[in-house]
């Protein structure tokens, strides 16, 4: 197909065009051909069958060959379509009983055995009317953009309008950012590979896989064009206890003993700074507490999120008076802790 | 333009019935209504394609619809190569298909 194109681009005679009518069969006036080659005055070795070989075997040999050669498989291939020709003429002649042995006995040659065929499909397919049966449907298919993109690549990208002013390309980058950040909002300074500088304002809220576009900060626009665009991918890093839930935020808070029992005021870390809130009495590892409006902060018209404490019990180091005690000591209530697991 | 019955006589080794099959299967796409196609030369020729297609080299109606689709595609691609030819040949200068040229015989197209 570009051997077509570049002859097209060489020659405004188009002799793609000449060839194809060359081929042209007997309704236009060229009447039957005959095959010049000098394998063809052999059919045997047209189809590669031996002397004797059955119908059968020819039958077979000539549609291996016919199904590689089929013009209309081979659109535009001239080789294909003569060695198609002489092929099919082998066929006529040796799959019929009578005029194998004549050609067998001497008779006949094999000259005019090639069988005229009316217009090939592809005369059809490739020019106006092959639209009836092309994909968009029998309307001209415009020209889009997908058209380019998908057959020619980038090719037509920057080319698609050389006249006039073209905004510059969007230019892709990445960044990284600490986890508080990305939840309070935080500027952040990203070096380019040119050694441009660009300070991102991460807004609050900012989650992983999230695209900042700042505006004019791309490519040099073309022709007076307005510059491209910077869109960076921001890569939100995980956190050492906070874990982020949409707008809200958990984590994991552990407490002592005394604190979980007998309840009372603790700090908890928030995204925003620390809270002292109190722990109720008999507090359960695994108790969750929530504290509203301590999640994420309020963005981009959203409400702030909660923030989750799930408590976890922690006795810390052995203690020899809390060991005395519990060893004398008979709950009010004995309860087996693992009782539904039974 | 021809009708079904004018095909099918006209096309050796066709039968009616597979014509209207193909008419249902869509592969063939004659004007004219159901009872009433009218079948221009592209069709006709379809119709022969098809044919020597199942008859000759033996694809079987399961497979044919592949083969029509890879060939509608292929006969797109290359109406579409012509048209970019043309566009070609009508819009840029004398250099510019020459430097193209060379680019694409150096590529080992030529």
């Amino acid at each position: 197909m570009l051997q077509a194109l570049s002859k097209r681009i060489s020659s405004p005679n188009d002799p793609a065009d000449a060839h194809r009518r060359q081929f042209r069969p007997a309704s236009e006036g060229g009447g039957v051909h005959t095959i010049a080659e000098t394998d063809s005055a052999d059919p045997y070795k047209t189809l590669g069958v031996a002397r004797d070989a059955s119908q059968a075997a020819i039958s077979r040999a000539y549609r291996k060959l016919a199904k590689r050669y089929h013009p209309d498989l081979n659109p535009g291939n001239a080789e294909s379509e003569s060695r198609f020709k002489a092929i099919s003429g082998a066929n006529g002649l040796l799959s019929d009983p009578e005029k194998r042995s004549r050609f067998d006995r001497g008779e006949i040659d094999s000259s005019g055995q090639e069988q005229a065929r009316p217009p090939p499909y592809r005369d059809y397919a490739a020019g106006e009317p092959g639209r009836r049966y092309g994909r968009a449907g029998p309307q001209p298919a415009e020209w889009g953009d997908d058209d380019f993109a998908d057959v020619f690549g980038t090719m037509f990208r920057d080319g698609r309008s050389q006249t006039g002013p073209r905004r510059g390309a969007d230019q892709n980058y990445s960044l990284t950012a600490e986890f508080l950040d990305a939840v309070n909002g935080a500027t952040r300074r990203l070096t380019l590979p040119d050694g441009r500088t660009l300070d991102v304002k991460l807004p609050a809220g900012t989650g992983s896989g999230d695209i900042l576009r700042l505006r004019g900060q791309g490519g040099d626009g073309f022709q007076g064009g307005a510059k491209g665009d910077a869109l960076i991918e921001i890569q939100v890093l995980p956190h050492r206890f906070f874990q982020r839930d949409g707008a809200d935020i958990r984590l994991v808070l552990p407490v002592s003993l005394t604190e979980a029992a007998l309840g009372g005021p603790i700090e908890i870390p928030t995204p925003g700074g620390a809270v002292r809130m109190r722990v109720p009495p008999g507090s359960d590892s695994g108790t969750e507490l929530r504290l509203r409006g301590r999640g994420v902060p309020e963005h981009g018209g959203r409400a702030a999120g909660d923030l989750y404490a799930t408590l976890r019990i922690m006795l810390g180091k052995p203690d020899p008076a809390l060991n005395a005690f519990l060893k004398h000591w008979t709950p009010e209530q004995a309860d087996d802790p693992r009782k539904d697991m039974t | 333009m021809i009708t079904i019955e004018l095909l099918v006589a006209e096309v050796a080794g066709l039968q009616r019935p597979d014509v209207q099959r193909w008419i249902d299967n869509d592969w063939v796409r004659p004007g004219g209504v159901a009872g009433a196609y009218l079948f221009l030369d592209i069709d006709v020729a379809r119709v022969r394609l098809i044919r020597e297609l199942r008859d000759e080299l033996d694809i079987d109606e399961a497979a044919l619809p592949v083969v029509l689709l890879l060939l509608d595609q292929l006969h797109d691609l290359r109406r579409r190569m012509r048209e970019l030819g043309s566009a070609i040949e009508q819009t840029t200068p004398n250099n510019v298909r020459a430097a193209l040229l060379q680019h694409l015989s150096q590529m080992g197209i030529e």
